[in-house]
């Protein structure tokens, strides 16, 4: 990509800055709803850690009257971009509602033309691939096909609002004070490497897994060859996106367990290895030789969500901070205790945990998630 | 106009919410912007305040930071990253938790911490005291260093989390091991990795050490330095002297000043 390219994609700078992003999860261990209030007051409260190039949140249960359908976020830079988009989506699944995504004026800078579809992908499509696998093809084919337009949220009953602005300024924006959802996750960016632009902020998502990062992934090149083998492309420009579609790989395709997965993307040392017993030796040493293109070097703390479940893990050196709460049922993951404290000052239980070790929240029972059951 | 000035120790933009109350500067720094705090405790300082007592923090970093005479700083709260950065006299007492980066390249003073505090703890930390009833995190005292009179000290009452002491440089850093089960060692990896001076004493097992230091039993001396720093612990933490004493405790040093004078010389 030559200068001009890059001053076309980033107008805000391509300097590189130094600072950390603030990630701040929060999740009803019960599946009930909440409104944006708590999330929004603790993510402001780590301005410092963002310089408003990126803001961004993951809600889960928000569509309960299209819970069956996937719900489709779509940012476009051109007119002319829409029209071909739509055009996929109309020849690849049946569109049940779209709407121009209820958005207020806020302290943002250039939004983007932003829509929302629910669809349902057609049945005569090859009967090999699913639903899943159906979205995940439209989301690569949109995404690489114009270079306009970005779909950046595909998972059903949950969605992703992000852009360039402060996480506060992006929650005005998008009304998120209208929406009630039982897992927030969300991030406030200061972008080191790669430029500050709508696409590029976090969550990062594919179907419903959505990752929230602070750090940087010095792996991003390796990573990024490894999963287009498997029909992963990355167009975002930031090395966060690996981790969306590593974690859609490992965990939805190939059904690993977050404590096998966690041991792929911050692998112990061989050192350690070397020294475990032989039976654990082994296992680690093949997932090391297996999926070694996917470890992901360099310091990072993320927040990995899906439906019913919110995982925090840090790189295995633990270079990025994070640190996790309960209070009743409700279960927190932070850059910051002092997030945390400020939306629940009294906590039953507060820790940190290893470099490379996951912090696990599931909804109790997947039943109470059913978002029709719960009254907003 | 002179003397009227210093009736006024404050701005007044900070008088809504600071207030004194029989000698003690009353702070509610609920939504205060740590940059106007800072401002204000730096007023209070050269002023000649004595006693400060913070109420409502929620993560203002840099607290007490370049303060240069003796005030007492009381925290109500969680204070935010390098509490006590380049802090050059005060006494600080977190009633808290503290998170990452506490007393970063401080100077002088003291800070006692009612809690755990985070990552970096005492990073390159020159001189004064602090003390921590908790565990800590990562890399704590990493660059601790010392010069001629100005020796840093640090007690965590708890244990501490990989790479403590990394690169440590002087200064003498002790884990008490308070918050172990009994017969739980120390879980922290790669200790002392890169030390080349300063001295850590660990109470209870620690097994995994970086390739630049040794284990060694405690002397005389030793024993003597640890005690004079677990009585002042036991007396901010209202803790058993004679059952800390009674643990074993160990010294880890590094086998050299210099340990890659030889990597970058040939």
């Amino acid at each position: 990509m030559n200068q001009q390219d890059l001053k076309i994609i980033n107008p805000f700078g391509n300097d590189k800055d130094f600072a950390g992003c603030s990630i701040f999860g929060m999740m009803n261990l019960e599946g009930k709803r909440f409104g944006s209030k708590d999330p929004v007051r603790a993510i402001t409260n780590m301005h410092e850690r963002s310089n408003g190039l990126g803001g961004g949140f993951a809600v889960y249960g928000i569509y309960p009257q299209f819970k069956d359908y996937y719900a489709l976020h779509i940012m476009y830079l051109s007119k002319d971009a829409k029209e071909k988009t739509d055009h996929i989506l109309a020849s690849n699944f049946n569109i049940i509602f779209d709407e121009e995504m209820q958005t207020k004026p806020a302290n943002v800078i250039n939004p983007p033309l932003l829509w929302r579809y629910f669809v349902e992908p057609k049945k005569n499509r090859p009967k090999t691939q699913t639903e899943d696998d159906c979205i995940i093809e439209a989301v690569m084919r949109i995404n690489t096909e114009t270079g306009q337009a970005f779909l950046f949220s595909s998972g059903k009953d949950m969605g992703v609002f992000k852009g360039v602005g402060f996480p506060e300024d992006i929650a005005d924006f998008f009304c998120l004070e209208d929406y009630q959802g039982y897992l927030w996750s969300v991030h406030g960016r200061f972008p080191t490497n790669t430029p500050g632009w709508w696409g590029g902020a976090h969550p990062f998502n594919i179907l419903d897994w959505t990752v929230v990062h602070n750090g940087e992934l010095s792996s991003y090149g390796i990573n990024r060859r490894y999963l287009e083998m498997y029909g992963y492309k990355c167009t975002l420009q930031t090395d966060t996106e690996v981790l969306a579609y590593a974690v859609d790989l490992l965990m939805r395709k190939e059904q690993l367990p977050i404590e096998i997965v966690s041991q792929i993307l911050a692998a112990p040392f061989w050192s350690e290895i070397d020294q475990m017993e032989p039976k654990k030796r082994l296992a680690l040493k093949t997932l090391r030789q297996t999926y070694g293109s996917l470890l992901m070097n360099g310091p990072f703390s993320v927040i990995i969500a899906h439906h019913g479940e919110m995982i925090g893990l840090t790189d295995r050196i633990k270079l990025r901070p994070m640190i996790a709460a309960t209070r009743g049922d409700m279960l927190y993951l932070s850059s910051e205790e002092a997030s945390i404290r400020l939306v629940s000052p009294m906590l039953d239980k507060l820790w940190t945990a290893r470099g490379g070790e996951p912090l696990i929240g599931r909804v109790r029972s997947k039943k109470t998630v059913a978002p029709t059951e719960v009254k907003a | 106009m002179a003397t009227k000035q210093k009736t006024a120790i404050i701005s007044e933009k900070f008088q809504s919410f600071a207030k004194n109350e029989k000698g003690i500067w009353k702070i509610n720094a609920q939504d205060v912007h740590y940059k106007e705090l800072n401002i204000l405790l730096r007023e209070l300082d050269s002023n000649g305040v004595a006693k400060v007592e913070l109420s409502n923090i929620y993560g203002q970093r840099y607290i007490g930071t370049d303060l240069k005479t003796k005030l007492k700083i009381d925290i109500y709260g969680t204070p935010g990253n390098d509490l006590a950065a380049f802090m050059d006299g005060p006494s600080i007492e977190v009633h808290g938790n503290a998170q990452d980066c506490t007393g970063n390249t401080m100077n002088d003073g003291q800070i006692v911490i009612h809690g755990r505090a985070g990552d970096i703890t005492g990073y390159g930390m020159r001189g004064g005291k602090m003390f921590i009833r908790d565990d800590v995190g990562y890399r704590v005292g990493i660059h601790m260093k010392e010069y001629v009179n100005d020796k840093p000290y640090m007690v965590v009452g708890g244990t501490a989390e990989d790479f403590l002491g990394e690169y440590m440089a002087g200064g003498i850093l002790v884990v008490l091991g308070l918050t172990l089960k009994e017969g739980e060692g120390h879980k922290a990896r790669f200790v002392g990795t890169g030390m080349h001076a300063g001295i850590i004493y660990v109470r209870g097992e620690i097994g995994n050490l970086g390739k630049e230091v040794k284990v060694m039993d405690v002397n005389e001396a030793d024993l003597e330095q640890i005690k004079s720093l677990v009585k002042e612990y036991c007396d901010h933490f209202n803790a058993d002297m004679d059952a800390i004493m009674k643990g074993k405790f160990v010294k880890i040093v590094p086998y050299s000043h210099r340990p890659y004078g030889r990597v970058y010389a040939y």
